[in-house]
């Protein structure tokens, strides 16, 4: 009788996750792209990190159009006007939490307030290039300490499952978004291709991912676009690939249905059976011959659908129609 | 230099070394003395900063953002010996049985009306009286479930009961949180001392809650109703919540069908049986109630008035903590209960019967005029503090609306030594203990000890810059 969860809390520990798991995911983007991604003239295109947000317009909104280091690292840092900055996702994991301080650890919430403490204290000047890396490290840590405080501490009931159906949700849908982009502005020039510059480029886009030591295990030679994103969509292994963050998430809504005698999230289940065929059964050439993009879109929208589902069959989205007819 | 050197509590009673004529050290107060206040300062800084990122804060919101501040925590105990608390207990639990069987009456015989003992119109035209529970019964008789009653100090070091809180006290959150602190803070103080322990208070109200849910509900399911995150109290129904082990929910988690409560759940509807309310009567049902209210739950008055579900404190209650009725409690104890008021108030004149107006108006500035219908320390003058313009208007507003106010002498509060910018000084201190009720009173030893940081101030709300002080009642 104690292991039922409020419908408000389920949705609040699903995006608790994913905001937490966002953040990470931006402070990698924004790391890497400050210490690697340097084309051949050594100019960086600090153009794709708005593209992977596919938040070209709210930038040029705020910023017009002057796409340099200093204004892309203060929208995505300190702007708490950009919904998708760090600083607003932290504040919307902490609101978040801040609902659901009757389930999780006082340690959760406790490193979290910290957290966003001294994140809102950050100001533009210290959104610069100069000090962008530091600060780059420190939010991942910050992130990876809540992982970690979360994972030592967090009550193993439906809360448990919820956020880490957020968190590999949220995951999935941001290597999607890496790859699409990166992808696209990486596909070498003639002149490149096996040049010093290329290899670099892909070198990047792994580590953001943190996923180049793992890449060099499974292709100790050789860096191709190909092999890359086929890697970080495919790879069985790699903790941040599509591929491992759907079949997680398929096992543990499995899982969780059955522990916890739930009815809904078939229709969730049915996708994230459907994704994890599909990513189990393509190689990354049909991929590519079919068209990355679109590929990349599709998974998009499939795990839009899944958060859909889940929010109907356990966010209250089926009891709404119940309690309008009450 | 020592904690206590240039403490001086004058002709003040103080909770730590007592009344001016016999004052007298104890072994907490030595102890307290053996340390610098350098070191005292620096244990404040960390408890302080603790309280903050543990969150154990009141939230406060502008257009921007959500803002969370302490309670400040001032570290020195207030002390309370066993026979001081033995009397305090007594006097309580002697408070809130009157204040149950009033509370009863009024809404079934008014014998005390008929009676002649407290005028029909502040009983029944107090705008807290709710004519829909006249007629419905409640378990147990028992529509109080939880009371905090503001207690003060006099120079003489008597108790009065300075307030009745009996519809949604808070603060007892900060009254184990503090404790929690104190361990952590200053150990030493604590050891070997023999302090009363205050982590009963979840249990006790669970236990209550149960016993006073449904009798034919085999297994009943208790909640916690909040408004929600931007309460500012918030932070204290998740520390209840959680003691109790109960889900925290708000209105929109709710939803009545067929007279009968159920929440929203990931596996659908789970029936609700006890409610340990955190949400004002007028906001708890838009059907019954305030109709625009966006916090409640629409048919739950229904319900409730059906037996089938069990709301703590019972709606109606605040009929009873009105300053107006505050008044005639010693009357009120006299009616029911055949026994003269243990704790008794402060002087009190009624404004709304000509002879406490024309005192009061006589008096002014020597008396404490309070309106009837406000909390949180709004709206209260302090004569002696008063400029001539606001004791002039103060004046109008009595002659216009007698009935709205009370007075009261100003009552030389008691102190606690207490860390300040100036060293360890003396500052107003009052008392809310909690009595939780089902079948029977419990009251939790000690209670909350809310301190006047300000030098002189004589408010101690948390809205006006008020602290709080772990309190002790010792074992023996």
């Amino acid at each position: 009788m104690s292991m039922i969860l409020l419908a408000r809390y389920a949705e609040c520990i699903f995006w608790f996750a994913r905001y937490v798991e966002r953040a990470e995911n931006l402070a990698r983007i924004l790391d890497v792209q400050e210490t690697f991604s340097r084309d051949n003239r050594g100019q960086q295109n600090w153009l794709s990190v708005i593209q992977i947000n596919a938040d070209e317009e709210r930038f040029k909104e705020a910023y017009g159009e002057e796409i340099s280091a200093e204004t892309v690292i203060r929208f995505y840092l300190t702007d708490m006007k950009n919904p998708s900055s760090i600083q607003s996702s932290i504040r919307a994991a902490r609101e978040n939490a801040r609902t659901l301080r009757p389930l999780i650890s006082t340690e959760m919430w406790s490193q979290l307030n910290i957290f966003y403490n001294r994140l809102r204290e950050l100001t533009e000047a210290d959104a610069t290039p100069h000090r962008l890396p530091q600060l780059c490290v420190w939010i991942k840590e910050a992130c990876q300490a809540h992982t970690g405080i979360t994972e030592g501490t967090f009550y193993r009931d439906q809360g448990w499952y919820f956020y880490q159906l957020g968190r590999l949700i949220e995951r999935a849908d941001q290597t999607t978004r890496i790859v699409d982009i990166k992808y696209h502005h990486l596909l070498p020039s003639v002149a490149d291709v096996g040049s010093p510059v290329d290899v670099a480029q892909w070198n990047a886009l792994l580590r953001s991912a943190a996923g180049y030591h793992a890449y060099r295990r499974k292709h100790p030679s050789g860096m191709k676009a190909e092999t890359v994103a086929g890697f970080l969509l495919l790879d069985d292994f790699f903790p941040r690939s599509v591929r491992s963050c759907v079949q997680e998430a398929d096992r543990l809504l499995l899982e969780m249905r059955t522990r916890f005698n739930l009815r809904g999230g078939g229709a969730a289940l049915e996708t994230l059976d459907e994704l994890r065929a599909v990513l189990g059964g393509k190689s990354i050439r049909d991929i590519v011959r079919a068209g990355l993009h679109e590929f990349n879109d599709m998974i998009q929208m499939q795990l839009g659908g899944v958060t859909n589902d889940l929010a109907h069959d356990f966010f209250g989205g089926a009891l709404q129609d119940l309690a309008g007819a009450a | 230099m020592s904690a206590l050197a240039g403490y001086d509590p004058g002709h003040l009673w103080c909770e730590l070394l007592g009344g001016q004529t016999g004052r007298s050290r104890g072994p907490i107060s030595n102890r307290l003395d053996a340390f610098s206040l350098e070191e005292l300062r620096r244990r404040a800084e960390a408890a302080e900063r603790e309280l903050y990122n543990l969150g154990i804060t009141f939230t406060v919101y502008s257009d921007k953002d959500a803002i969370d501040r302490i309670l400040p925590f001032d570290l020195i105990p207030r002390v309370l010996t066993a026979a001081e608390w033995q009397h305090l207990e007594r006097g309580v639990i002697q408070r809130v049985t009157a204040l149950n069987a009033f509370i009863h009456d009024i809404y079934h015989d008014r014998r005390i009306i008929a009676d002649g003992v407290i005028p029909a119109d502040l009983v029944l035209g107090n705008s807290n009286y709710r004519p829909e529970m006249v007629g419905v019964d409640i378990p147990h008789n028992t529509y109080v479930h939880v009371c905090g009653i503001d207690l003060v100090r006099d120079e003489a070091g008597r108790f009065l009961v300075l307030e009745d809180n009996a519809r949604t006290p808070s603060g007892v959150s900060y009254v184990i949180e503090n404790r929690h602190m104190m361990q952590r803070a200053f150990p030493e103080l604590l050891k070997g001392i023999g302090v009363r322990p205050v982590d009963s208070y979840g249990p006790k109200l669970l236990a209550a809650m149960l016993d006073i849910a449904p009798k034919h509900i085999a297994d009943p399911r208790v909640v916690l109703l909040s408004p929600g995150v931007f309460n500012s109290a918030y932070f204290e129904h998740i520390f209840l919540a959680r003691e109790m082990g109960v889900p925290l929910v708000e209105g929109r988690d709710l939803v009545v069908i067929d007279d009968r409560v159920f929440m929203k759940t990931t596996a659908g509807l789970a029936p609700v049986h006890s409610i340990y309310r955190r949400i004002d009567d007028s906001f708890l049902d838009p059907r019954a109630f305030n109709p625009a209210s966006m916090l409640g739950v629409p048919g739950l008055f229904q319900a409730y008035k059906k037996g089938n579900v069990v709301l703590a404190n019972a709606v109606g209650t605040g009929a009873a903590d009105d300053k107006a009725v505050y008044a005639y409690m010693p009357r009120i104890i006299r009616y029911y209960l055949d026994q003269e008021a243990i704790l008794p108030n402060v002087e009190t004149h009624i404004c709304r019967e000509p002879e406490g107006l024309a005192y009061t108006l006589a008096n002014l500035e020597h008396l404490v005029v309070k309106p009837v219908g406000e909390s949180g320390g709004y709206g209260i003058v302090i004569g002696p503090k008063a400029s001539r313009q606001e004791l002039d208007d103060l004046r109008v507003k009595l002659k216009a609306d007698p009935a709205n106010f009370i007075s009261q002498p100003v009552v030389g509060l008691s102190v606690s030594p207490t860390l300040t910018e100036e060293g360890v000084r003396p500052r107003h201190v009052d008392l809310r203990p909690f009595a939780i009720t089902g079948k029977e009173t419990w009251v939790l030893p000690g209670g909350l000890t809310r301190v006047a940081l300000k030098k002189g101030s004589l408010v101690v709300n948390s809205s006006q810059g008020g602290g709080s002080k772990d309190t002790w009642v010792l074992e023996a």
